[in-house]
């Protein structure tokens, strides 16, 4: 049933390695590159998303005329596959004979664009979808928040003729602080466990081109289920353990600082 | 200023007050339209999905929304391959048992939790909580070393032991317990029910909305599951949707139409429970939001 420190056991049960497991990662060049990834996924991820959704959210709490089918446009995403998004989203990034974003770029005469297949876009082009399928989630969060602070507030600014700006900065998102934080943490161990968008897109070579998508999650699938070296797994996720404590801590000393 | 009083205002003028604002506000209707097509941007990657699903291999080369013949070849031929209807079978036993598992288990913890003084009580509620934060990706070889020893490696047993009750549910059907009056169970105690009677007839209708929230999540989660069944099972038979439309798409690399079709077929059942329970959702994830 409670499984939450298992991972320890499993180092010692095997073979007792000591630290070397930790040693092992410590100088893989590979684990360095991923653990880069895992922070690139995480750093770019969460904001992005958390700015998108809180834009849509702040103007369609705003919004009357087809106020639900419009919320339900954006929240359809949350309710796809992950897997079944990934090719989807892999099927659009194709050169140009099959893919629909290099059709739409060579319809008009703008150069190619390689998605998945260069080291360098193609990380932000898994997070994409990621990002997408997100952010229906966010929004009604998001709004929720909004709808919660008292229109009394508001109507006070108004009266003392604070511009709509400041009212924004001064008032909304101070008052939305506690939706924020669960919002960042919520998505932050999301993007830090991302894994079927990554895999699903490079089948061909999981985390490539070059390990410059791999994140942690599928670099301890490897370890595990590739190479069956169960103990470097364990000790790869221990890592990723840390780094969710360390999130989780944070998220606690913002809570109290409210 | 006219738009205080318009607040304040009769009835009368309110409407008034709406209708000079939906005529003159140019910015409100930019800000609709901006919306809206951003809204229709988000559903474009679906919709792209289901139409290439119905096109010729030929057409898939066409950026053209709508196909030119509509057919269902594509799923008459993915289907005739047989795997698809186990895999659909096995996704929807598999999320239907987890679903029916966890929200009894977790609302029958929960609300022992919640209303009962017990020794240990504190701990467990710790214990639970401190899993919480502890996702699927991390326990995956715990499990796995586990499912090898007990020999439930590509069984459905071994597919659905980690999801048969979620630290997230316990946690969420405890705080709506919370909820439920004190004052309710005493009576019925004295009313003469004993304590498994009062938690199913008195607690559980009073917190049915937490219930079908959590049912929700629960059903999506498994439905969409990936890691976990791609690691457990070994043969095709076992496979889930996604585990097995990954290995179908993966061999049907360029017929993309086909893999399309495969999406479309793992996709499409959430999206009608979704078109169909959509409100109920949407208050579901912001009541199991806020309180989680």
């Amino acid at each position: 049933m409670v499984i939450s420190f298992q991972d320890w056991n499993l180092l010692g049960t095997r073979e007792w390695a000591g630290w070397e497991n930790y040693i092992k990662l410590w100088n893989d060049p590979d684990f360095w590159q991923v653990f880069r990834n895992t922070f690139v996924y995480l750093f770019l991820g969460t904001p992005i998303s958390l700015v998108i959704s809180f834009l849509i959210a702040y103007h369609l709490d705003k919004t009357r005329f087809m106020h639900g089918f419009i919320r339900m446009l954006y929240f359809l995403p949350f309710m796809t596959s992950a897997v079944a998004m990934a090719w989807v989203w892999r099927w659009f990034y194709q050169p140009v004979p099959t893919g629909l974003f290099n059709n739409f770029l060579a319809q008009f005469g703008i150069p190619q664009i390689e998605f998945l297949r260069s080291t360098t876009n193609a990380l932000p082009s898994i997070l994409a979808p990621a990002v997408w399928a997100g952010l229906g989630f966010q929004i009604i969060i998001f709004m929720a928040g909004l709808r919660a602070i008292p229109q009394s507030y508001y109507e006070a600014a108004r009266i003392d003729g604070v511009s709509k700006t400041a009212t924004l900065f001064e008032i909304t998102i101070p008052l939305l602080k506690p939706t924020i934080v669960f919002l960042v943490v919520f998505s932050s161990i999301g993007f830090l466990r991302i894994f079927d968008q990554v895999f699903n897109m490079t089948t061909n070579d999981p985390g490539g081109p070059l390990n410059s998508t791999k994140p942690l999650v599928l670099a301890i699938y490897q370890s595990a289920f590739t190479d069956f070296d169960m103990g470097y797994a364990a000790a790869q996720t221990v890592v990723l353990f840390l780094i969710l404590l360390l999130v989780s801590l944070f998220q606690l000393w913002l809570m109290k600082d409210r | 200023m006219a738009t205080v009083d318009d607040i304040r205002a009769s009835s009368e003028t309110l409407v008034a007050a709406r209708t000079i604002r939906a005529k003159g506000n140019w910015g409100q209707f930019i800000r609709w339209l901006i919306l809206f097509l951003g809204g229709i941007a988000m559903v474009m990657p679906i919709v792209y999905m289901l139409s290439t699903s119905m096109k010729w291999p030929h057409e898939i080369y066409d950026v053209t929304l709508i196909p030119n013949e509509p057919h269902f070849e594509n799923y008459a031929y993915v289907l005739e391959d047989g795997r698809f209807y186990g895999w659909f079978l096995n996704s929807l036993i598999i999320a239907i048992i987890t679903t029916v598992s966890a929200v009894l288990f977790d609302s029958l913890i929960g609300y022992t939790l919640c209303k009962f003084r017990f020794p240990g009580r504190y701990i467990v509620f710790i214990a639970i909580l401190s899993t919480l934060m502890i996702p699927t990706e991390m326990l995956v070889i715990p499990w796995y070393l586990m499912s090898q020893q007990f020999g439930w490696l590509d069984t459905y047993w071994g597919i659905m032991f980690p999801g048969l009750m979620t630290a997230f549910g316990t946690f969420l059907m405890k705080q709506f317990f919370e909820t439920v009056p004190d004052d309710f169970i005493e009576a019925a105690r004295i009313d003469g029910l004993n304590e498994l009677q009062i938690w199913w007839t008195v607690a559980m209708p009073l917190v049915k909305p937490a219930l079908a929230a959590l049912a929700i999540f629960v059903f999506l989660g498994n439905w969409t599951a990936f890691i976990w069944p791609l690691i457990v099972t070994n043969s095709w038979e076992m496979y889930t949707l996604p585990v097995g439309l990954s290995t179908f798409a993966d061999e049907a690399d360029v017929q993309w139409e086909l893999v399309m079709t495969g999406a479309a077929i793992s996709t499409i059942p959430t999206l009608i429970v979704f078109l169909i329970f959509q409100r109920f959702i949407i208050r579901g994830v912001v009541m199991a939001g806020l309180k989680g």
